[in-house]
């Protein structure tokens, strides 16, 4: 069978950096980050001021990948009913496709980016999304590049900014 | 590195970062694999996770200490991408980790795996999964729970890839949480 497993005992989910808004930002961006992950898991916890659309997320090598090849597809529940949409071809990934965030910090996210230093096949991101107020989601996304990815930037469509008091904490897992 | 303008702290040391462990990791090679086994588990934590990411085709079945019986149920949500809606399976012979999409020959699937107190031999056994892959104008997502009709504690875990394959570079890597 062609299967390589390899055992070991250490410990992981490692957190690698972390920040806490003073002043609202348009945005948030890890960069720089190690390759010596399996997976990286970015949570974010906060709102955003009026006029936001949603959560968006872009990855790249060296700068975020600004062009047309990401796509989602996505559960969501908002209370009175169930929905399951997708966006193609987009220039962003929506972590919720379906709401605004928040004018409160009551918005939460957890976003798994796995086996992003695999150069041999495009990225898959997994998430979930809720706000108590408005809905809880599950997203798949998908970007379209084989480059290992070292740079995430996270931030509100439309313009807006992310609230004073937004965190945001990007984990790193290894694998054996 | 955190841009821009923002305070940015390591924050290794202020958290315990030594409850969640890496037992094991199968890597798929050229030969490609129709199913992913991990044996011998330690029996020293209390929750499993399995996280995941292959191309091929096929979704992730699995079974536990080598049970085929028809002792699994799982009930879950799934989205087409089109449609939500919600589906339950009872006496089958595996769990299902996915029924809006199946991996592809370039589009990963993905998965998250929790397996809760595996060890406990006074109960059933319950897992949770979300996991799915995107396919830029197809694909789907599946959150779902399962159930094992079994109060072992469970040793082993095979993850048949349904009635595909796992491409090389696939993997599958088996975490302890204490």
């Amino acid at each position: 069978m062609g299967v390589t497993t390899t055992t070991t005992s250490a410990a992981t989910y490692t957190p690698i950096a972390t920040t806490t808004l003073g002043s609202a930002a348009s945005n948030i961006t890890f960069s720089s980050i190690s390759g010596s992950y399996t997976d990286i898991v970015a949570v974010f916890n906060g709102g955003a001021s009026a006029g936001s659309n949603a959560l968006a997320l872009q990855l790249g090598n060296g700068s975020v990948d600004t062009s047309s090849n990401y796509s989602i597809t996505f559960l969501s529940g908002n209370g009175s009913n169930a929905v399951s949409g997708r966006v193609s071809n987009n220039a962003y990934l929506y972590i919720d496709a379906r709401a605004t965030l928040p004018t409160t910090l009551t918005a939460n996210a957890i976003i798994s980016i796995q086996n992003y230093s695999n150069t041999n096949t495009y990225k898959t991101t997994i998430s979930r999304y809720n706000d108590a107020a408005g809905e809880a989601d599950a997203t798949v996304g998908l970007w379209r590049s084989t480059s290992a990815i070292n740079i995430i930037k996270l931030y509100p469509d439309s313009g807006a900014n992310f609230l004073a008091g937004s965190t945001f904490t990007l984990y790193g897992v290894k694998a054996a | 590195m955190i841009l821009p303008g923002i305070l940015a702290s390591g924050i290794t040391g202020n958290l315990s970062t030594n409850n969640y462990i890496s037992i094991a990791t199968a890597t798929v090679d050229s030969s490609g694999a129709s199913n992913i086994t991990f044996s011998s588990i330690p029996q020293t934590y209390t929750h499993l996770q399995i996280r995941g990411s292959f191309t091929g085709s096929g979704v992730p079945i699995p079974q536990f200490n080598g049970d085929t019986g028809n002792n699994y149920a799982f009930h879950g949500l799934r989205g087409t991408g089109s449609a939500a809606s919600a589906y339950a399976v009872t006496s089958a012979p595996n769990l299902q980790l996915g029924t809006a999409s199946q991996a592809g020959s370039t589009y990963p699937f993905s998965f998250i795996f929790d397996i809760l107190d595996y060890t406990n031999v006074n109960k059933y056994k319950t897992t949770r999964s979300l996991g799915g892959s995107d396919q830029n104008g197809s694909g789907g997502i599946d959150f779902s729970s399962g159930l094992w009709l079994n109060t072992a504690a469970i040793t082993s875990i095979t993850i048949p890839i349904g009635s595909g394959t796992a491409n090389q570079y696939s993997q599958f890597a088996l975490y302890g949480v204490k």
